[in-house]
């Protein structure tokens, strides 16, 4: 860890300083939404059908409960998109009638304490009459499948295609045509804090308070207003700690919408903490998706064309904000990757079924894009005889800006340089020897390669683009120095984990010349920060950072200009740090603290000249950026019993330029460690009565420390144009290249099988099914 | 349901004479009865090690005991950690080798790696890691947890 020496002279941008976050959260003085008293307590009753009509619901005699008859003047969930054949379907904040997935609330009750709540919830009865229930996606297809909305046509909610013209002339030329057929299982993000809610009424104002384990406070408020039909100025909502997210939390539970309806009610608190078996069941799934990927290349190696049909599980509704079309249209419009390819044919579909609805997860479609395609690469390399690597170098892209066949514009990346770096670090000759020397002592090593990119920071144009109604795009800053000459930013963006204060307070810094122990980042709470779109999709350094830097330039001036009257001298001799504007080869200088005091309490000073007071704003809505890395796994696989020991991960990447490198290492560590579980381990599996099987930590299963081997990480800082603070984000690009190298490795750990694990997770149980059907295990007698 | 008993917790040194009921985990008597929020609830099923303390020195999972079963015993949380402003040096360990990011499984990781040293300051470097697998972290991908155990470790040894 590097330590910081004040006033070294150096940069903030660029040192590992200490985060400013940790000192409340490692001595218990943290504050998240679960810690927080409330009058009453609320607990759900959820459907323990996956699909049927509710019939009747019984309560006992002085029950306080909830239904949807309760309901009836608000609206329900219905995010919307204006292309791709999307299909609004509605979500009532309480099941109205219908149940269509297990865990679905069918009422609330609430009760002076939990335990209460729970006892009374016990004893709710509710009869259902079951209906068939679609778990599949490929089932929810077929032209005679129940409708999981009765009010729409078929069970697909958005469907869209790019073909480039001309595809079929290209694919006729193909030399090889390799084919993929992938499954990638459902998982839940499973951030450490489930979800939480508390809304506090406040009777001398009406309005309400909504404390919230959300990723997004101001679009919280927007959505919960809307379907209440309340005014946004009744409503605060306060992102506190946050127990981490990764996509979970920036979609709306329809548990929050109840609250605050029943807080405003009964004119009080009321409070609801997700217990783990809600959150797996209930809260929000990702990544259920089938894929078939052909790709057509020519003699050389040198992908021509691919051919694409993405069928994506969203569940029973659509997420607010993103809608369902969030993994489909993303998988379409990025599946290419960071190959060089001009023909592209591809249909993708999102598709109901009785399942809980989906909503993003770290890297969203890109893990499940990702794995296919390395599938594809590598199915490609073996097919002509070279190593993996080398089919890569043939393929990847190297001239900037580049347009990709979906039109996405790459600006400057390092795609070849960080693979080669990665190649050169593990080298690659030396453990192909002991692969060999292994696999004659009847080991099973494998190396597993995944090149990728991770599109981030994109502001407004990007999400327009895919039709949605709301464009999650700029954000943006307000920074203050008040007259104490401390300096406060408050920020429209949600960091819950990401040290986002920390790293914010360098950018600013540097600017403005004061230390960032003195600089205060406030975050998460509608009544305090700007509106903005809160942490999502790798976007807040770029977009927040991006903000911090252009309001801080804007103070700067006025630091300057302020200190051209006290110092008399030019701006330009004039320089900002340590807290002190210094006249450049003099000892003449004014400390900043001072000039803020004179900023508002002695402004006829400036004459007039200088605007009163030190307050900015910046907002930045950029178009874009691409990091890029090229992660490698060493795995061994015991062919007896189908295990996989992660034997070394290395990751080459690039996120531009880096501010905090201790922190930005730790977003890579974390990312790559759930790659990794979604790559063995984790699995949401239902029965084919759709009644969930993984509900607990034990059945569903994050990684601990045995499964996760030591990270070795390399860095590139590619400085792109297209991000002001020259910083790309990267808090997904572990997440989304992990899966593909590790199940790359189990592959090339078994080759000499003939088999292809095309599933992920790539479970023991797989492995070993795949195995046998292979007919060559050793005939030892352990091959049953 | 209501046969409440009265009992008296003490935690971090200070006594909470309160009346729970028998269901009453310790998890939800150090929060919810005791006011004393830094330990933290992930599952309540035993598997997740957020909600660890210390219960005469040993880590017990607080969410599969009884607050009736800790009577009279001595409970530490990460409350009790620092001395004053003075931090553990498990504490300075996390914040230097930047050991959390969302700091919600910060406390049962802190509590328990304290435990185990404190029972036993010798451990290996690979048992260590062994024992840190009881815990979850969604976040930080164990790389610094374990870095910065160590670090402790060797301060701790030393001190
Ligand atoms: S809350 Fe006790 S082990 Fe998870
Ligand atoms: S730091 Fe977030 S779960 Fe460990």
């Amino acid at each position: 860890m590097t330590v910081h020496t004040k006033g070294s002279g150096t940069t903030w941008v660029g040192r590992s300083i200490r985060r400013l976050e940790d000192p409340a959260l490692v001595t218990g003085r943290g504050r998240f939404t679960a810690d927080m008293p409330a009058t009453h307590w609320v607990r759900f009753v959820r459907s323990g059908v996956a699909a049927g009509t509710i019939k009747n619901i019984t309560a006992p005699e002085g029950a306080s409960i909830v239904t949807a008859k309760d309901l009836a003047k608000l609206k329900p969930i219905r995010p919307m998109l204006s292309k791709f054949n999307y299909v609004a379907v509605g979500q009532p904040i309480l099941a109205d009638g219908v149940v269509r997935f297990t865990g679905e609330s069918i009422a609330a009750v609430y009760a002076p304490s939990k335990d209460q709540a729970e006892d009374i919830a016990d004893q709710i009865e509710v009869e259902i009459s079951e209906g068939a229930p679609l778990i599949d996606a490929m089932d929810a297809l077929a032209g005679d499948a129940p409708l999981v909305h009765a009010d729409t046509k078929h069970n697909v909610i958005v469907e869209g295609r790019i073909a480039t013209p001309g595809f079929e002339d290209v694919w006729k030329t193909a030399h090889k045509v390799l084919h993929v057929e992938a499954r990638s299982h459902r998982q839940n993000a499973t951030p450490m804090e489930a979800r939480a809610g508390h809304a506090a009424y406040d009777g001398s104002t009406g309005r309400v308070t909504l404390t919230c384990t959300t990723q997004m406070p101001h679009l919280t408020r927007t959505a919960v207003c809307d379907i209440l039909g309340i005014p946004e100025s009744d409503l605060r909502v306060v992102a506190p700690d946050v127990g981490g997210g990764f996509g979970q939390k920036m979609s709306l539970a329809p548990e929050y919408v109840l609250l605050v309806w029943l807080a405003r009610k009964l004119r009080s608190s009321v409070a609801w903490t997700e217990d783990r078996r809600e959150n797996l069941i209930a809260s929000f799934h990702s990544r259920d998706q089938h894929v078939q990927l052909e790709g057509a290349f020519d003699k050389s190696g040198k992908l021509l064309a691919l051919r694409g049909d993405i069928v994506a599980n969203i569940g029973a509704y659509s997420c607010f904000p993103t809608t369902c079309g969030v993994e489909p249209l993303m998988a379409l419009a990025e599946l290419p990757g960071p190959y060089d390819v001009r023909a592209y044919d591809c249909r993708s579909r999102g598709v109901m079924t009785n399942t809980c609805p989906m909503a993003p997860y770290r890297g969203v479609s890109r893990p499940v894009i990702t794995f296919v395609l390395e599938r594809l690469m590598d199915k490609a390399a073996a097919a002509f005889g070279i190593e993996p690597t080398e089919l890569r170098r043939r393929n990847l892209i190297d001239k900037f800006p580049y347009t990709s066949a979906t039109g996405l514009v790459f600006d400057d990346g390092s795609y070849k340089e960080t693979m080669e770096m990665a190649i050169k670090a593990i080298d690659l000759d030396a453990f192909r020897k002991r692969q060999k020397t292994a696999r004659d002592a009847g080991r099973y090593l494998g190396i597993g390669f995944a090149t990728f990119s991770e599109r981030t920071g994109y502001g407004s144009p990007a999400f327009a683009a895919r039709g949605m109604e709301i464009t999650p795009g700029f954000e943006t800053v307000y920074l203050t120095i008040d007259p104490s000459g401390f300096v406060e930013a408050r920020i429209g963006s949600s960091p819950h984990g990401q040290g986002l204060r920390t790293s914010l307070a360098q950018i600013i810094a540097d600017e403005i010349g004061i230390d960032p122990e003195f600089i205060k980042v406030v975050h998460g709470d509608t009544d305090r920060s700007p509106y903005g779109w809160g942490t999502f999709a790798s976007r807040s350094l770029v977009l927040s950072g991006g903000a911090s830097l252009l309001a801080a330039q804007k103070i700067r001036a006025k630091l300057l200009k302020m200190a051209s009257h006290f110092l008399e001298a030019a701006p330009e001799d004039i320089t900002l740090q340590s807290g002190s504007a210094h006249v450049i080869g003099t000892d003449r200088s004014v400390t900043i603290a001072s000039m803020a005091r004179a900023a508002y309490h002695q402004t006829h000073i400036f004459k007039g000249e200088i605007e009163p007071g030190l307050t900015e704003t910046g907002t930045y809505d950029p178009s874009g950026t691409f990091s890029n890395a090229c992660h490698v796994a060493i795995v061994e696989v015991d062919i007896e019993t189908g295990r996989v020991e992660m034997e070394k991960f290395l990751v080459a990447e690039d996120a531009g330029l880096i501010i905090n490198p201790m922190i930005a290492d730790g977003q890579v560590h974390g990312g790559v460690a759930q790659g990794i579980g979604n790559a063995l381990l984790e699995e949401i599996i239902y029965d084919e009565t759709g009644n969930i099987l993984t509900s607990t930590l034990a059945d569903f299963l994050p990684p601990t420390t045995r499964e996760i081997p030591e990270i070795e990480l390399h860095h590139v800082e590619t400085l792109t144009g297209n991000s002001i603070t020259k910083a790309k984000g990267l808090g997904e690009g572990g997440a989304i290249g992990a899966p593909a190298a590790v199940i790359s490795a189990i592959n090339d750990a078994l080759s000499p099988f003939g088999i292809s694990i095309d599933e992920m997770p790539a479970t023991p149980q797989r492995i070993r099914a795949a195995l046998r059907s292979s007919g060559k295990l050793p005939s030892n007698g352990k091959t049953a | 349901m209501s046969d409440k008993t009265d009992i008296t917790l003490i935690i971090n040194g200070q006594s909470y004479a309160i009346r729970v009921e028998s269901r009453r985990t310790l998890a939800d008597a150090i929060r919810e009865d005791c006011g004393q929020t830094g330990t933290h609830i992930g599952c309540e099923h035993g598997v997740c090690g957020a909600c660890t303390v210390l219960v005469n020195g040993e880590p017990v999972r607080s969410c599969l005991m009884f607050a009736q079963q800790a009577d009279g015993k001595q409970i530490r949380t990460v409350e009790g950690l620092a001395d004053g402003d003075e931090m553990h040096p498990m504490q300075r360990a996390f914040m230097e080798n930047h050991g959390l990011q969302c700091g919600f499984c910060t406390p049962g990781f802190l509590m328990l790696a304290v435990g185990v040293l404190e029972r036993e300051p010798d451990i290996s470097d690979h048992d260590l890691v062994d024992v840190l697998s009881s815990n979850l972290c969604r976040c930080t991908g164990y790389q610094n947890i374990i870095k910065a155990v160590r670090a402790a470790a060797v301060e701790m040894r030393q001190s």
